[in-house]
């Protein structure tokens, strides 16, 4: 018995983690006391953990995001706070260790990750004028199956031991030889099942772009965030099953000794670093494109002109896309593969930065005869060009392969991709959350402490991030939790910790925004704060979760569909209100989610007898659906009118 | 606003500066003592001046339209007009970072091959070669020309190529001595080939680059480069002193941990070869192998 309770112990404790550990026990129990005792069970059931719709399905994506980025900020510090001075006490080997690879997994997967799919959800439907996605239910699904997957990488830190071979996870380091606890288990099952919730979402957007835009709505009249989004997902269908085929053979690597990527019996390591790379590369432009389609929007929105170049902007995107599937050798130049292909990858990888290129000079020249108002997000917008250029130029400096040679596996290439995924990822998750906040809400966050944030945060990242560029070159490995004082480059670490300090205030900053505003901001902004372009705001604020009360028609109208409404007065609701058809709310999907946690769990610490019975469950779950009648109902002409109505007297615009 | 912007602006170049700088304080990558080192550092300057040039045209455009184009700066009824794009805007958009790309794909074509290879200035004498084998977390080097081996440190003779052997005892380590040159991985089912070279005498320090667990950030090792004669004279040296390498002994050193600098006699090759077998992917390889030795 004791043997058993043995297994779930943390085998590396210490002070810290026993704070986290009693920190997440209290934090638990006060948030159940506190929905018990508001009587919210039975509100959270119906309205959010059964929803069907897209909106409320982003936002709960939106606050996993915002969490995590809490947790992997704190592991970030806790890095730069080990790094800050030679051959410092404060984390030892392997807790570094295994402060990386979360730090490295969460913020990949567990932040940017749903935060994209926040904006999937939130923009998508809205910006082609659908009423939902093509799948409401999957959609349900996903979010539960990403959110499992994501409870059961965090609950390693206090139950059996965190992964802790890097977020890459290379064999044979992460086989059973070389990392005995349960945490690479951990990883290899958290990550198939939140990677099954983002295929499920891939194919859903996929499907509801090229099926449910608004009459009139051809590809090459979309707004750019959707077509960035369109293209996100298709890297999705076509990356993850390579990620969910790694996985399933690591998982049975590590738990049955096959050997795949082991050493011996013909096991090839290679063939992990391919795998893995093949859906990784293009995984970063799953996470970038987006990004890039939050920007555009932004950009055009505040140069009050429309976004120069949409067709070489749609083009370089598409392009973009079939690269990335081009080049994921870069990774490993190293590998000794010889000259000729790393030539050629080298060439491959040097090529994306040409359509990438194009879009820089796009957004700058969006800038000409604007005339450019600086709010939050397009303060952001504008720190991220330059930022983003300088991550970009180092990029293509690592793609020049013999020269990579010495900058791969170093400090330098730390800075790198922060340097993109920052300014980028980060700055654009930022912009765009500050912009459709009032679209969410229904009040503004606050513009001086907005713009403030921003600055906080560049003078922190600069500071943070730059120094780690030169002491790559100086010869600081990255993973190492410590260095000695002849080194020489311990007044660099001593800045970017500065650095991350900085950022850390900037992120204070934000939440504090968020309650000052929530406290403070007028709630009769209308629906159209920004004077925007598209068609997500040519609905009410708050929006009705039947989104339009009648289908756009965009027929007479470019991609700024509301903009031109707005301008030349072209009609874009034709026709009468009529019964909309609505799907139902669904808790099966949840506790099918359920099942997945169990039986992940189950299958971390080897126990096959309660994996079965999840497995039974889950198969329960998806005979019971099959055999089910579901047509959703309608929401009558009457209501409808009755809730415009309502509308029209509060004010809000239209 | 109008401050912001110019702090940004000599905020950048001040950075750049600080990088320039840096330069010439000797980072270890730009501060080569080896043909290939050499050349990785002539790309790193020739890409950092390039980069740069990058950055600041950017940057420059953007203040650019910062200034001219604000609101504040425009009468109010000042309507932007819609503005598709324009044919010649467009092609030098795309044609000036094609020229820079293909140019730089010839740069990197050639120096990969340059780097791959024996250094030319040493084309005329056989390489010395050198078996480096990690094991958590040491460095075994295996001298089967000397018939030594020794532990976490490498004397090597300054003006003459040395022929690296790479391969591993447990995870995927990388060999790196950044001022003689850059890195490569060591695995356990193949053998990686890196030829590094000194110009002159000196002492370096190497390390495993790659994570590898625990004792990663420890796993380093010193780099000796002698006069010909002196490496000689150490070679007699250690035939002298050096207790031979027994396999007892060598299965000892494998066990995980760290250890101090040792020295012996023989190699582990006699017993526990290198796993030099023909890898599927070393295609290329083999004709680098050809190409060197029709030399
Ligand atoms: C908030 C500021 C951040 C700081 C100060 C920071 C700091 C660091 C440091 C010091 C490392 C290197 C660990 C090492 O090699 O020893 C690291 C690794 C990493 N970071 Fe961050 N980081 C930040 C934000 C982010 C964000 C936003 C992302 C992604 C969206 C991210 C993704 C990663 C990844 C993937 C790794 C590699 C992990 C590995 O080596 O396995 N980081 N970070
Ligand atoms: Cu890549």
């Amino acid at each position: 018995m004791s043997e058993f309770f043995a297994q779930f112990a943390v085998p590396h404790p210490s002070t810290l983690i026993y704070i986290a550990m009693a920190s997440i026990v209290l934090g638990s129990i006060a948030l159940v006391a506190i929905v018990t005792y508001f009587k919210l069970w039975g509100y959270l059931w119906r309205e959010w953990i059964t929803t069907v719709d897209h909106k409320k399905i982003g936002i709960m994506y939106l606050i996993t995001a915002l969490v995590m980025l809490f947790r992997g900020g704190v592991d970030a510090v806790m890095m730069r706070l080990q790094l800050a001075i030679p051959e410092n006490g404060f984390l030892d080997a392997q807790h570094y260790n295994e402060v990386f690879t979360t730090h490295g997994v969460v913020m990949i997967l567990f932040m940017a990750m749903p935060f994209i799919t926040f904006f999937f959800n939130f923009l998508v439907p809205l910006q082609i004028g659908a009423r939902d996605v093509a799948f409401p239910r999957l959609n349900n699904l996903a979010f539960w199956l990403f959110f499992m997957g994501m409870g059961l990488f965090n609950i390693s830190f206090i139950v059996g031991g965190s992964p802790d071979s890097g977020w890459t996870s290379y064999f044979p380091l992460a086989d059973n030889e070389f990392s005995t606890s349960v945490g690479t288990n951990y990883y290899m099952l958290a990550l198939q099942i939140a990677g099954l919730g983002t295929l499920m979402t891939g194919i859903n957007f996929i499907t509801t772009i090229m099926k449910m835009r608004a009459p009139g709505m051809t590809l090459f009249k979309m707004p750019m965030f959707t077509w960035s989004a369109l293209i996100a997902n298709l890297i999705i269908v076509f990356a993850f099953p390579v990620l969910t085929v790694a996985l399933a053979m690591g998982t049975m690597d590590r738990l049955w000794d096959t050997k795949f990527f082991a050493i011996g019996d013909g096991g090839m390591d290679m063939l992990w670093a391919n795998l893995f790379w093949v859906w990784g590369h293009p995984e970063v432009y799953i996470l970038i494109l987006p990004a890039f389609g939050i920007f555009s929007e932004v950009i055009s929105t505040f140069a009050r002109r429309n976004l120069y170049g949409y067709t070489s902007m749609v083009w370089s995107m598409i392009l973009i896309s079939v690269f990335s599937f081009a080049v994921w050798t870069h990774h490993f130049f190293t590998m000794g593969q010889g000259a000729f292909t790393n030539s050629i990858f080298s060439i491959t990888t040097m090529a994306i930065a040409i359509p990438t290129g194009v879009k820089i000079f796009n957004w700058l020249f969006t800038l000409y005869k604007g005339k450019i108002v600086i709010t939050t997000p397009m303060l952001y917008a504008l720190h991220f060009i330059p930022l983003f250029t300088l991550g970009g130029v180092t990029g293509v400096m690592l793609a020049m392969s013999a020269a990579d040679y010495q900058y791969h596996n170093t400090m330098f290439l730390v800075a790198h991709f922060h340097n993109v995924i920052i300014p980028g990822v980060v700055y654009a998750m930022l912009a765009g959350l500050t912009f459709y906040w009032p679209k969410m809400f229904g009040f503004m966050l606050n513009e001086r402490l907005g713009k403030a944030t921003v600055w906080v945060m560049s003078i922190g990242f600069v500071l943070s991030f730059i120094p780690m560029y030169i002491t790559g070159l100086d010869g600081q490995a990255r993973r190492m939790y410590t260095y000695s004082d002849a080194a020489g480059f311990s007044t660099l670490n001593m800045v970017s910790f500065v650095g991350a300090g900085i950022m850390s205030v900037s992120f204070l900053m934000l939440v504090w925004n968020i309650w000052y505003s929530f406290k403070n901001s007028p709630r009769d902004i209308g629906s159209d704060p920004w004077d925007a372009r598209g068609l997500e705001w040519a609905t009410h604020t708050p929006i009705p979760h039947y989104n339009f009360a009648i289908t756009p028609d965009v027929t007479d109208s470019n991609s700024e569909a509301f903009w031109d409404y707005k301008k030349n007065g072209t009609k874009l609701f034709k026709g009468e209100i009529q019964d909309i058809h609505m799907p139902n709310n669904s808790g099966q999907t949840f506790i099918l989610s359920i099942f997945f946690f169990i039986g992940g769990f189950a299958l971390v610490f080897s126990m096959f007898t309660l994996a079965i019975i999840s497995l039974i469950g889950i198969l329960a779950c998806m005979g019971y659906r099959s055999l089910e009648d579901d047509h959703g109902y309608h929401i009558h002409k009457e209501e409808v009118e009755l809730i415009e109505k309502k509308y029209e007297k509060e004010g809000g615009a239209k | 606003m109008k401050v912001n912007m110019k702090g940004t602006l000599l905020s950048f170049m001040g950075l750049g500066a600080i990088l320039l700088a840096g330069c010439n304080d000797k980072l270890a990558v730009l501060d080569p003592k080896g043909p290939q080192a050499q050349r990785q550092a002539d790309d790193t300057m020739l890409l950092i001046y390039l980069m740069s040039g990058i950055v600041l045209t950017v940057l420059a455009i953007l203040v650019f339209m910062l200034f001219k184009y604000r609101a504040s700066k425009q009468s109010p009824d000042y309507e932007p007009p819609h503005i598709h794009g324009h044919w010649l805007v467009e092609t030098i958009m795309i044609g000036i970072p094609v020229i820079i790309v293909i140019f730089l794909s010839f740069v990197s074509v050639k120096s990969n091959y340059i780097v791959e290879n024996v250094p030319q200035e040493y084309e005329d004498q056989e390489p010395l070669v050198i078996y480096a084998s990690s094991s958590n977390w040491k460095w075994h080097f295996s001298y089967p020309e000397q018939g030594i081996e020794t532990v976490n440190y490498l004397y090597i003779p300054a003006g003459r190529s040395v022929e690296f052997k790479l391969y591993s005892y447990g995870p995927i380590t990388s060999f790196w001595i950044p001022q003689l040159g850059g890195q490569k991985y060591a695995m356990a089912d193949m053998v990686t080939t890196l030829h590094l070279a000194a110009d002159n005498p000196g002492e370096f320090w190497g390390r495993n680059a790659n994570f590898s667990g625990r004792g990663t950030a420890e796993n380093i090792f010193d780099v000796t480069a002698l006069t010909q004669t002196e490496f000689d004279e150490w070679v007699t040296e250690v035939h002298e002193t050096a207790a031979p390498l027994t396999e007892e002994k060598f299965d000892e050193l494998l066990e995980p941990g760290h250890l101090g600098k040792q020295t012996y006699t023989g190699t582990h090759l006699e017993f526990s070869p290198a796993p030099e077998h023909n890898h599927e992917s070393s295609d290329e390889e083999k004709e680098d192998e050809e190409d060197h030795s029709s030399h």
